[in-house]
């Protein structure tokens, strides 16, 4: 749907190289990369607000790469949302419509509609310089989903904002998506960026390094930095179960049934599981301790990391733990050997889908 | 609970009170010749000079014909403004200076320049004869004359007004489908709006009290800079000095209505 070929921007001291990507339909595509590795500079030319030195955008197949951007139909929300300060909320989600020469009939209900589908209808008759971060950014994507864009880029949607807001605009993207809209997010932040993606690339220093679904990108990082820049490689899609009355200790269903205990406050239902190999520990014997979770596998492979050893148990899915060096030898680790990984249920973080 | 910064605002030092010593020397030398011109003038001479014609036309002639001024060219300086604010191109540091050569440029200098493109036997003079505009000697010439050296005020603060508005609500504004001039016209301008009126009044007002210029292209009909100068070599001080008052009287009553109105909208600064 969206074809990115070969992008590349020189702007000062900074230059994003020969980009690649494409994105189908319906997909949730995270860039995922440190703050200024060329994100923002990557959707202005999509967006068609910068105009790239070399390479090729195509949207349907249509070569869109010199389009002025108001004939491209891609949707830009930037971090800091960007509301017209004179306008009033209705007047700001009104913009895009009218652009579109919207009849007036139509264009107050339409108005109306938009703002309900972002949970933003007690805002519309508010002054922008009123709203907090979380209402500033549903009012940013009302505003953007007015022109029904083809393609949705988010700049950062989320960074600025508070914990609980966080969380609302995550929810809402979701809802976004499960309706079909198309949208490539870039964010320096993992957690955003397993919590919402089908697909993630990441980018360092100006390229696209690795690309691939979530699950990939965690388990198999293609190079040191990728590897360095997700920091966790304990990744698991599964469910939440409820929370019983009085006790934030939940039960985390992954992949063929492992049943993993957590502590966690989010709601039931599906999403993935992540937890630092640096907080699993390997022992020859089942531990008696407080950890709630203890699995027996067998050991798949040994490698040297950054620090300490890597090591890779089947427990029934694949988790990796870091161990010390002199463990590995006083353990006498090897591949094919059984061992018991264990880590805390308050060592898991679970981020739902 | 922590202290306020202005609970706890440090005593003033030397240093400070010097230089609030050393501004109000500057006031005083901006107040006083204002204030005793109004102190030395009498209700009944102004009353006695306001219900003269001649008086009442020139100061209506100065208004008028600065405000057309002023309009008139804001139609062509305001889309330059804001080209100047977003473009870079080559040369545009001497299109920078040649903007603001008027301020520069004695009054007289300016007048006679003025005169020499557009009197008689000149391309502008003989094409404004042809369409019937006579710029010697009328409200067109010192039209022309008042803004010759008031354009670059409202070229500076518009261009920097337009240079307050982040582009990113441009962009935006472009993404959302809307034309180049739709965004100049719905973003740009009114977000630069303060910017723009400040700089609309201080043309108008700079363009009001030139006398220099308009003197040597337009001595008939009489702004009231000119007749305050005919009075004053006529009658002498005594003379001038009610129109003088009337004059500034009207001009500070239409510079505080302008600014108060400017300063209702919200622009780019907030």
């Amino acid at each position: 749907m969206l074809k990115v070929e070969s992008l590349s921007k020189t702007l000062g001291s900074f230059s994003m190289r020969e980009v690649s990507f494409s994105i189908d339909r319906g997909e949730y595509f995270v860039l995922l990369g440190a703050s200024g590795v060329g994100k923002t500079v990557l959707l202005e030319a999509i967006a068609g607000v910068i105009r790239p030195d070399a390479g090729r955008i195509y949207l349907d197949g249509l070569d869109m790469t010199n389009l002025r951007p108001q004939n491209r139909n891609i949707g830009l929300v930037y971090q800091d949302q960007a509301l017209f300060p004179h306008l009033s909320v209705r007047q700001n989600i009104a913009y895009g419509l009218k652009c579109h020469k919207t009849r007036r009939s139509a264009l107050k209900a339409e108005v109306v509609r938009l703002a309900e589908s972002v949970r933003a209808s007690e805002l519309l008759d508010r002054d922008v310089d009123t709203l907090s971060g979380g209402e500033a950014q549903r009012v940013a994507l009302a505003r953007t989903m007015a022109t029904k864009p083809k393609c949705l880029l988010l700049d950062e949607p989320i960074a600025s904002l508070d914990t609980r807001s966080r969380g609302d605009i995550r929810s809402l993207l979701r809802e976004l998506n499960r309706q079909g809209q198309t949208i490539l997010h870039v964010t320096h932040d993992y957690e955003e960026a397993v919590s919402l993606a089908t697909r993630i690339a990441i980018m360092e220093d100006g390229r696209i390094v690795q690309d691939g679904s979530p699950e990939s990108i965690f388990h198999s990082p293609k190079s040191e930095f990728v590897a360095d820049f997700v920091g966790i490689k304990n990744f698991l899609r599964g469910s939440l179960g409820p929370a019983t009355e009085g006790e934030q200790l939940r039960e985390f269903i992954g992949p063929d049934g492992i049943s993993i205990w957590i502590l966690s406050d989010e709601e039931a239902g599906p999403g993935c599981l992540i937890f630092r190999s640096e907080d699993v520990t390997i022992s020859i014997e089942q531990p008696v301790s407080s950890a709630k979770n203890a699995f027996k596998g067998i050991i798949l492979d040994i490698i040297p990391a950054k620090i300490g050893m890597e090591v890779s148990v089947q427990i029934g899915v694949e988790i990796s733990a870091l161990v010390s060096r002199s463990s590995v030898s006083s353990l006498d680790l090897q591949a094919g050997k059984t061992v018991w990984a264990n880590f805390k249920a308050s060592a898991a973080r679970f981020l739902c889908a | 609970m922590g202290l306020s910064y202005r609970g706890h605002r440090p005593p003033l030092s030397w240093l400070h009170l010097t230089f609030i010593a050393l501004g109000g020397l500057v006031l005083f030398f901006i107040v006083a010749p204002i204030l005793g011109i109004y102190l030395k003038s009498t209700y009944g001479e102004i009353a006695e000079v306001a219900k003269e014609a001649e008086v009442r036309d020139s100061i209506w002639l100065t208004l008028w014909v600065s405000m057309a001024a002023t309009l008139v060219f804001s139609i062509a300086c305001v889309p330059f403004s804001y080209f100047l604010a977003r473009k870079t191109f080559p040369l545009k540091g001497i299109v920078m200076g040649i903007i603001d050569l008027p301020v520069i440029v004695p009054h007289s200098v300016a007048g006679i320049a003025i005169l020499t493109v557009v009197s008689r036997d000149t391309l502008i003079g003989d094409t404004s004869e042809w369409l019937g505009i006579d710029l010697i000697g009328t409200p067109w010439g010192i039209a022309a004359a008042m803004a010759f050296v008031s354009v670059p005020f409202l070229i500076s603060a518009a261009r920097d007004g337009f240079a307050a508005v982040p582009e990113r609500l441009e962009n935006v504004a472009l993404g959302l489908g809307a034309s180049p001039l739709r965004v100049f016209l719905t973003i740009s301008m009114p977000l630069a709006w303060r910017a723009i009126a400040s700089g609309l009044i201080l043309m108008w007002g700079r363009g009001m009290s030139e006398f220099g210029a308009v003197l040597i292209i337009a001595y008939h009909p009489m702004i009231a800079p000119v007749l305050i100068y005919e009075r004053f070599g006529a009658f002498g001080l005594k003379y001038s000095r009610p129109i003088s008052v009337l004059f500034m009287t009207v001009c500070l009553l239409m510079f505080i209505a302008l600014r108060l109105l400017a300063s209702g909208k919200k622009n780019a600064e907030g």
